[in-house]
């Protein structure tokens, strides 16, 4: 069943946390709301599962208006960043809690929860109470909590943040593979655009209580819609220089360092336009010890290795640029080297509005 | 070294037993002289009697007004601690968890309430339980306790309801609690040493009280045990032998109580709850 929003409002007092003119999540989908701290995707999920109540607009779930509904009436799991089990019951008590409210006859609830377990691995710890389980053991019991009871919609409130990074990965592997074999729709809440590009189907970018992108984790990362959502995702983020435009022989050019670089899907600059701001993901920056077609001489000022990957610092006429290259490729601190970029991987931005301009 | 630690031992223990004798010494006082027979009562020395006698301990056992007395006392305590509790295990639950406007302003405005001395509120309570009817009645000294308990439960139970992780509250709406539900399976349970020492307290109190239970009560049909000992009925003289007997029996209840349950009172709980 689809999940529609409809023009959802929530006000603290005076303050907008959540305005979404119109959103539909998918029967199905891994469907994530990522965005910084204060953006209002915890308060959107909230909205989703009755825990807040929406100051105006509609919530729909299939055909059913959510809005009057209370959180135990809807129908929604909820998995939360301090996992919240419930200290006094054991491991067994808490996946059953669930399924005992909702009336379930004894032998009901024994096999779904000695199920539930066995998909998570979580039979030998029944017994335990939440106070004896490692971290990565209460993620999972709270995961488990949540799928015993065959919900329509799973809520997932930043539920890897509290795990330590190689348990953060695996898990988010868990997750993915949990969402395959359920079919059931997940929505996610993070601040890492990593975890949001690697998880969703469908990702939507939140800033200032409103979806600023909503998209596939491709379409955000290859067009992101404004300065915002682009310098978001990518690490190292997106390098913004801002240049000046010139109009010759009907094409568009960006100046940038002395030399002059085609500006592709704009063509027609708006009138009275000046400048704009050229984004290069690090990575399509081309490194080089030779001169090659459309490149600028640049001196490597810092070098981090990162695992597989070096993260490079690079000044070019005063401007700092952060590009990426093999750690073999032999680079040092005061290099000077040659940084080319194709045209066609430059994201264009208005310069006053941050709004993408091209290409299309 | 050695010299330093033993004195730091040596004052710790005198400190203790200054603090111990200057809270134990009035109850001792009193056991003595229940031991003592009656004729020795006013000498002094000796501390402790020759021969003490079990009499007065048989005396006030034996009497039908000191188990009228135990019953009243109990009735009331308890039904002040019913009272506190279901009308404190609500509200408390209500400010911690609920997000009301005027949180604060309820819970400021019941601490002044339990504020005024209670020598304040006893005459306005006389006459509004004669009005009522009610004066003289178990009932009376119930809502007279009632004054001072059911602030103090929902101030205690409001501190110890908002120590409770509120994702545990939310997690327990969307598995399926109402807001009740999750008072029954998450909060009481998790409150439960709180709610606990404030039944104890409440309890002491109410099994304590003597102003507004000697006020509001005027036969033996009502009075508590504080009011029955001080009122003891002596023909010619006042029997302190036989009240000094039924003040430590009276508090024989609140010790085996406390002995009782102050394993109990202990609170981490919660740990586990959320991260951490």
């Amino acid at each position: 069943m689809d999940l529609r929003l409809e023009k959802l409002t929530k006000r603290f007092g005076d303050q907008l946390a959540v305005e979404i003119p119109s959103l539909t999540i998918d029967d199905g989908e891994f469907f994530t709301f990522v965005g910084p701290s204060g953006c209002g995707k915890s308060t959107t999920l909230n909205l989703i599962a009755g825990l807040e109540q929406p100051s105006a607009g509609a919530l729909w779930l299939g055909d059913r208006l959510l809005n009057d509904l209370p959180p135990q009436k809807r129908d929604v799991a909820f998995v939360f960043q301090s996992y919240a089990l419930y200290p006094h019951r054991t491991v067994f008590q808490n996946l059953a809690f669930p399924l005992e409210l909702a009336g379930l006859p004894r032998e009901t609830i024994g096999r779904r929860v000695q199920e539930t377990a066995s998909l998570l691995g979580l039979t030998s710890l029944l017994d335990k109470r939440p106070r004896q389980l490692s971290g990565g053991e209460r993620q999972r019991v709270a995961v488990g909590r949540a799928i015993v009871r065959q919900p329509r919609l799973f809520l997932f409130d930043e539920p890897l943040s509290n795990l330590d990074a190689p348990l953060r990965v695996q898990m988010r592997k868990e997750l993915k593979r949990l969402h395959r074999q359920l079919g059931t729709t997940f929505i996610y809440v993070t601040h890492d655009q990593e975890e949001a590009l690697s998880l969703s189907d469908r990702i939507a970018v939140m800033q200032g209580g409103t979806i600023q992108q909503c998209g596939t984790p491709g379409e955000i990362y290859d067009k992101p819609i404004n300065r915002f959502v682009a310098s978001f995702f990518g690490a190292p983020p997106m390098n913004l220089l801002e240049c000046e435009v010139q109009i010759v022989e009907d094409a568009a050019w960006a100046s940038l360092a002395g030399r002059r670089l085609r500006l592709q899907g704009l063509n027609v600059p708006p009138a009275g336009m000046h400048s704009v701001i050229l984004g290069v993901r690090p990575e399509h920056l081309r490194l080089s010890r030779d001169r090659l077609a459309e490149s600028w001489r640049a001196r490597i000022t810092m070098i981090e290795l990162h695992g597989g990957q070096s993260h490079l610092e690079l000044e070019l006429d005063g401007i700092s640029l952060a590009a990426v290259a093999d750690p073999e490729s032999g680079y040092h601190p005061r290099d000077e080297i040659w940084v080319g970029v194709s045209s066609d991987q430059v994201h264009i931005l208005d310069s006053q509005t941050g709004v993408r301009l091209g290409p299309a | 070294m050695q010299n330093a630690l033993i004195l730091r031992r040596l004052l710790l223990f005198a400190a203790l037993g200054l603090i111990l004798s200057f809270v134990l010494a009035p109850f001792a006082w009193q056991v003595i002289t229940a031991l003592k027979p009656t004729a020795q009562l006013a000498e002094l020395p000796p501390l402790l009697p020759a021969h003490p006698t079990w009499q007065n301990f048989g005396t006030v056992l034996g009497a039908p007004g000191f188990w009228r007395a135990c019953l009243n006392s109990a009735i009331v305590a308890s039904l002040t601690v019913f009272l506190a509790f279901a009308l404190g295990v609500p509200a408390a639950y209500a400010l911690a968890k609920l997000r009301l406007r005027g949180a604060q302003l309820v819970l400021t405005t019941l601490l002044c309430f339990s504020m005024f001395p209670a020598i304040a509120n006893v005459a306005p309570l006389y006459l509004l339980f004669i009005r009522l009817g009610i004066r003289d009645s178990a009932l009376a000294v119930v809502i007279a306790h009632s004054v001072f308990a059911i602030p103090f439960a929902i101030w205690t139970l409001t501190s110890f309801f908002k120590e409770i992780p509120d994702d545990l509250y939310r997690a327990a709406r969307v598995d399926g609690c109402s807001h009740l539900g999750v008072l029954r399976h998450v909060v009481l349970p998790l409150a439960s040493p709180g709610l606990l020492s404030v039944a104890l307290l409440v309890f002491i109190f109410s099994w304590n009280e003597f102003l507004y239970a000697l006020t509001l009560t005027a036969s033996e049909r009502s009075r508590t045990l504080p009011v029955a000992i001080a009122l003891f009925p002596g023909l010619h003289e006042i029997p302190w032998g036989e009240i000094a007997a039924a003040s430590v029996l009276a508090t024989v209840p609140t010790i085996l109580l406390m002995l009782v349950f102050q394993r109990r009172i202990v609170s981490g709980l919660t740990t586990g709850a959320v991260k951490g």
